[in-house]
């Protein structure tokens, strides 16, 4: 009995071996490679070689500022992201689900995603397309204006909004095909009746549309809370060209861990960041998580 | 209230239409600049409205430049190569997780999950990738490292498979004496279509775009991809120059850099512009069904 058990499910398992090896290694191998976290990394020795020098790589990133900024700058960015995002991708839905011209409709979509096909190399020549000091177009409608022209690339006071604009014009059509699905599957009875019940395409929208999208909105936001601590790495490091005096509001915990392991050669800080990235960010999957339970068991992630 | 109507329709209308300008000005800016004619750039900067059209950043890429005729073979060689093989190690993963009597489904559902839940990060996946696999400057590092098989696709599958494909139809045919190799390839697959098609599109929009696995694990500009190739000329005003004029007698001062820059960065997503039309439907399932539980 056993043995042809065994022999009806094999085939399965052999389909999951190529698989299984490859979270194995892809995934689990670099889980067990936190502990470099801990050591004083030497290649030459190796993860396991080196030797370990306890939370001395903690104490050395946390007494440094940059520790406070990549905090500061990855949680803010994500929680201007979202809530822009958000009620930006919430009022085209609503309003896509109200216009009457089917074609318009499918047109406007299609329009507005292509963004989000774009690679974010790319997208830094388009923003460099604008801002550039010497040929931006930004540079020489200011000159044609009369005005001086601006050092977009050292200048960090523009960049927070920079970078707010090209998150929101990247990902404004994926929120919102995210929406107008939940959209188009309320009960179109609902309306019918608030039709009949005289009520205005706002009490419609305020009654019947923002409450049956309630649970999405929930849901997806719970998800981008549970990613806040971490960031779009193009979008930190290529768009803004690497560019040293826009440090302060470029870096966030990903560009950090990236130049401290190939730019600056600080393997250890580098490590340590990661794992503090990956530590709170499980936490707030747990939470996030949890939250959603709490109110709702269907909607959980797991 | 008719009167009211029309007026609301013309107005939201003409919302969305500022949108989507908002959505592809941006674009138009790189094409329009892609084909005016160097020395307009140089006194005119990148501008909406090309004051001359000219091809000829279009020719050093297409004709002349081997580095970049290269890169961009071999990002279609890595895309193609990168999307079959995914999708073999998806659809292997997910169809024996579709079958509820397979025993130790759960333990290895969560193995797949967990996965999303926590992660090494980039520190100890690079040192294993390179001193562990030394992958660094092969053909592997742009196919292998994160992109082969991800959890959230596999589920996304496995999901389609559960709610569209019957087990009484996978007993049927075990009962006429298939094999589960062979239920996979007549049966399962050939209903899975529609997914199928949208994991490709995701799984080879992944692959074309991406430009962090060049950038970990490559430094040899062979293997650079169009991606690749992109970042390191806009970072590095330097390479723009060298690998332009790599096999050309000219000076590579004479290169219109100003206008290659944004010709190969139109090249970059041209093949998605051409397909994204006939894929878009695909596209917007994918969206849509990847953020429902799976």
């Amino acid at each position: 009995m056993k043995k042809s058990r065994l022999k009806r499910y094999l085939p399965l398992y052999l389909m999951l071996t190529p698989g299984i090896i490859y979270l194995i290694i892809n995934n689990y191998m670099p889980m067990g490679g936190i502990i470099v976290a801990f050591k004083n990394y030497n290649y030459q020795k190796g993860i396991f070689g080196s030797a370990w020098n306890g939370l001395k790589n903690f104490i050395f990133l946390f007494k440094t500022n940059d520790a406070w900024i990549i905090t500061r700058n990855t949680l803010c960015y994500n929680l201007v992201f979202i809530l822009l995002g958000t009620v930006g991708a919430i009022a085209v839905a609503v309003l896509l689900g109200e216009l009457k011209t089917k074609r318009g409709k499918k047109a406007y979509q299609t329009v507005i995603l292509l963004p989000f096909l774009v690679s974010i190399v790319v997208v830094s020549y388009i923003v460099y397309g604008f801002l550039s000091t010497e040929f931006g177009n930004v540079n020489h409608t200011l000159e044609q204006m009369g005005k001086d022209s601006v050092s977009w690339y050292s200048s960090p006071k523009y960049w927070p909004f920079i970078l707010v604009i090209v998150n929101l014009w990247k990902n404004i059509g994926y929120n919102t095909v995210l929406y107008y699905a939940t959209l188009i599957g309320i009960d179109t009875s609902y309306y019918e009746a608030a039709v009949v019940d005289g009520a205005t395409r706002w009490q419609r929208i305020r009654y019947i549309t923002l409450p049956s999208l309630l649970p999405t909105v929930s849901i997806l936001t719970l998800m981008s809370i549970s990613k806040i601590f971490y960031s779009d790495f193009g979008l930190f490091y290529q768009v803004p060209l690497n560019s040293g005096p826009l440090l302060d509001v470029t870096n966030t915990i990903d560009t950090y861990v990236y130049r401290g392991l190939m730019v600056t050669s600080n393997v250890g800080m580098s490590a340590a960041a990661g794992l503090y990235q990956s530590v709170v960010g499980f936490v707030l999957v747990l939470l996030a998580n949890w939250i959603v339970g709490r109110h709702d068991k269907d909607s959980t992630l797991f | 209230m008719v009167e009211r109507n029309k007026t609301f329709q013309i107005v939201a209308n003409g919302v969305m239409i500022l949108l989507c300008a908002f959505c592809i000005l941006p674009l138009w800016l790189l094409v329009a600049s892609s084909i005016t004619g160097e020395r307009e750039l140089i006194v005119n900067g990148y501008s909406f409205i090309p004051s001359s059209i000219d091809f000829s950043a279009y020719k050093y890429i297409l004709v002349d430049s081997v580095q970049l005729l290269r890169g961009y073979g071999l990002s279609a060689v890595v895309t193609v190569i990168g999307t079959f093989a995914n999708l073999t190690m998806t659809t292997l993963f997910a169809y024996p997780l579709m079958r509820k009597d397979l025993p130790g489904r759960k333990l290895i559902s969560f193995f797949l999950f967990f996965t999303m839940l926590f992660n090494g990060g980039l520190v100890p996946s690079y040192i294993m990738w390179t001193q562990v696999f030394h992958v660094k400057n092969t053909l592997w590092a742009l196919i292998v490292p994160n992109l082969l098989m991800g959890a959230f696709n596999v589920i996304m599958m496995r999901t389609y498979l559960t709610s569209n494909i019957p087990g009484e139809v996978i007993d049927a045919a075990r009962i006429d004496g298939a094999g589960e190799f062979k239920i996979l390839l007549r049966v399962v697959l050939p209903m899975s279509k529609s997914i199928l098609s949208t994991l490709a599109l995701l799984v080879g929009l992944g692959y074309w775009n991406d430009w962090l696995n060049g950038l970990y694990y490559i430094n040899k500009d062979t293997l650079y991809s169009t991606q690749v190739l992109l970042n390191k000329m806009l970072l590095d005003t330097q390479f723009l120059m060298s690998s332009a004029s790599q096999g050309l007698n000219i000076d590579a001062s004479q290169l219109p850099s100003t206008g290659i820059k944004m010709a190969i960065a139109v090249m970059g997503i041209l093949p998605i512009l051409i397909v994204y039309p006939f894929l878009q439907k695909y596209l917007v399932k994918g969206i849509t069904i990847g953020a429902v539980k799976g």
